[in-house]
């Protein structure tokens, strides 16, 4: 039985899909048979991030409508052997969602996947409901601002009474709190939220703290998950973020200023 | 209406009784036998008034009478009885009064009880957006975010930062206190009179413990 976990904000633009794509990747790099799904309908980019756009055929609506089975829509990665891409429709809507199609295509994808990441829209509305409905884990993904803190502690409210474990009574979804576009130095002068100011806000367990990284523009770009730049801070985070999420105890890198030598900064310049 | 023998005394000489009692018994034996009786003193002749009580009682009993209440108008019978512990009734001829049990029962006045509503315990975050009523106390053990709304018609206790909405004494109950230990909220109101953060903000309890109150139609805030 897969493990089902939602990434989700409330808000838009903090990192949901750079973030599902990451976290995917790297359980598949741990050996893990995983599979995202874009539960973005009209406006899908998780293929665009993972860098498999070229390679759609169907989409999650075809496989809900019946128009095509699962084997036929689910796009393997080109990178690693263990990942797979449920893409969303371009030219429906969230309309076309129904919470019984969702929970028949993620119950097949349970019974051969080890973890089913979904990668949910912005907002409260159907398509994020579903996307977190059938979850056993959240990332909540936040950045260190004031409407996204607001937003984000909305949707743990959500979470923790409109998912399905909520309505049945079960043990609820464990939460995950991932801060990105962090930057220390702004957080020492004062002009950003610090680590600590939200998980006092929001209460729940720090899963990572991603740092602002002109690396994940470019990763975007290329259609390469920024996990799989291992140069990079915020790819070096996101690894750390699913070791942690796989139960391991790892320090929080990232969390302060970097002094740069005067070398560095003389031929290095920031990165 | 209740069935009970009544022994009408008309001489209040005992030894006389006692053989009246005996050629009674012999006509009808099963008649006496534990027979509960109504003694009735109240048609005794002025000179005949005075008796032993006791010894009387003592004598119906001998014969399988056993006195449940006398019936008597003199004082002198009365206070005898008090001194015995018989209840005494009303001369016949004082129309029947009607005594439901209840009544007897509810004997000691209490005064009325006040409806006791349970005080609800939450322990888990309230997040933005969620809203929660009760009628009786509300006591929350995590911080309330901002966005959320707590309402109760009694008290509000927060044992963490309040940083939403804490409406006590939502039915009009002036009485309401609204407790917490960081102050932050948004709005608090108590019976409906408010005041919002703006407000809150200026008052030097601001973001420590505090207990709010209210005096009159101004909210008192107080560091707790």
């Amino acid at each position: 039985m897969a493990k089902i976990i939602v990434v989700t904000s409330g808000k838009g633009g903090v990192g949901k899909t750079t973030t599902s794509a990451s976290i995917g990747t790297g359980l598949a790099l741990r050996g893990y048979k995983t599979v995202i799904i874009d539960f973005d309908v009209g406006l899908r980019n998780l293929d665009l991030i993972m860098g498999c756009e070229r390679r759609v055929v169907y989409d999650f609506v075809n496989v809900i409508q019946g128009d095509a089975t699962l084997a036929q829509t689910l796009i393997k990665d080109k990178r690693l052997e263990n990942l797979y891409v449920l893409a969303a429709s371009q030219t429906r809507d969230k309309d076309a969602l129904t919470t019984e199609g969702v929970e028949r295509v993620i119950s097949e994808l349970a019974e051969t996947f080890d973890f089913v990441i979904c990668d949910s829209p912005a907002g409260i509305e159907k398509g994020a409901h579903l996307a977190m409905y059938f979850a056993d884990e959240a990332i909540v993904v936040t950045n260190p601002e004031v409407s996204s803190v607001r937003d984000s502690d909305r949707m743990l409210g959500l979470l923790a009474s409109k998912s399905r474990r909520a309505e049945l009574g079960l043990e609820p979804i464990k939460e995950h709190l991932l801060l990105t576009r962090y930057s220390p130095d702004r957080v020492i002068k004062g002009e950003m939220l610090g680590v600590e100011d939200v998980e006092e806000i929001l209460s729940i367990r720090l899963l990572g703290v991603v740092p602002e990284s002109k690396s994940v523009l470019k990763a975007s770009n290329q259609g390469v998950p920024v996990i799989l730049d291992e140069e990079s801070d915020a790819g070096q985070a996101y690894s750390d973020a699913v070791d942690r999420l796989l139960g391991k105890d790892v320090e929080h890198r990232f969390l302060d200023v970097k002094r740069q030598g005067l070398l560095q900064r003389i031929f290095g310049g920031r990165e | 209406m209740l069935a009970i023998t009544v022994l009408e005394l008309e001489h209040n000489d005992l030894e006389r009784l006692d053989l009246q009692l005996a050629a009674k018994v012999e006509r009808a034996p099963q008649f006496f036998s534990n027979t509960p009786l109504v003694l009735a003193l109240d048609k005794l002749p002025a000179d005949e008034a005075e008796l032993d009580l006791a010894s009387l009682m003592m004598l119906c009993y001998k014969h399988g009478l056993c006195t449940l209440a006398l019936r008597a108008k003199l004082k002198t019978h009365i206070d005898a009885a008090a001194r015995l512990n018989l209840p005494v009734l009303p001369p016949s001829g004082t129309p029947a009064r009607k005594i439901t049990l209840t009544e007897e029962v509810a004997a000691p006045e209490r005064p009325a009880e006040p409806i006791q509503r349970p005080t609800r315990i939450i322990s888990h975050p309230v997040r933005g957006g969620q809203q929660v009523y009760t009628q009786g106390d509300l006591i929350v053990l995590a911080p309330v975010s901002p966005g959320a709304e707590l309402l109760a018609d009694g008290n509000i206790h927060v044992y963490a930062p309040l940083r939403g909405r804490a409406l006590a004494g939502a039915k009009g109950n002036i009485n309401a206190h609204i407790f917490c230990r960081q102050l932050a909220a948004e709005m608090l109101s108590i019976a409906g009179r408010y005041k919002v953060a703006e407000d809150l903000r200026r008052s030097p309890v601001w973001g420590e413990a505090a207990h709010i109150s209210l005096s009159g139609d101004m909210l008192n805030i107080n560091r707790l």
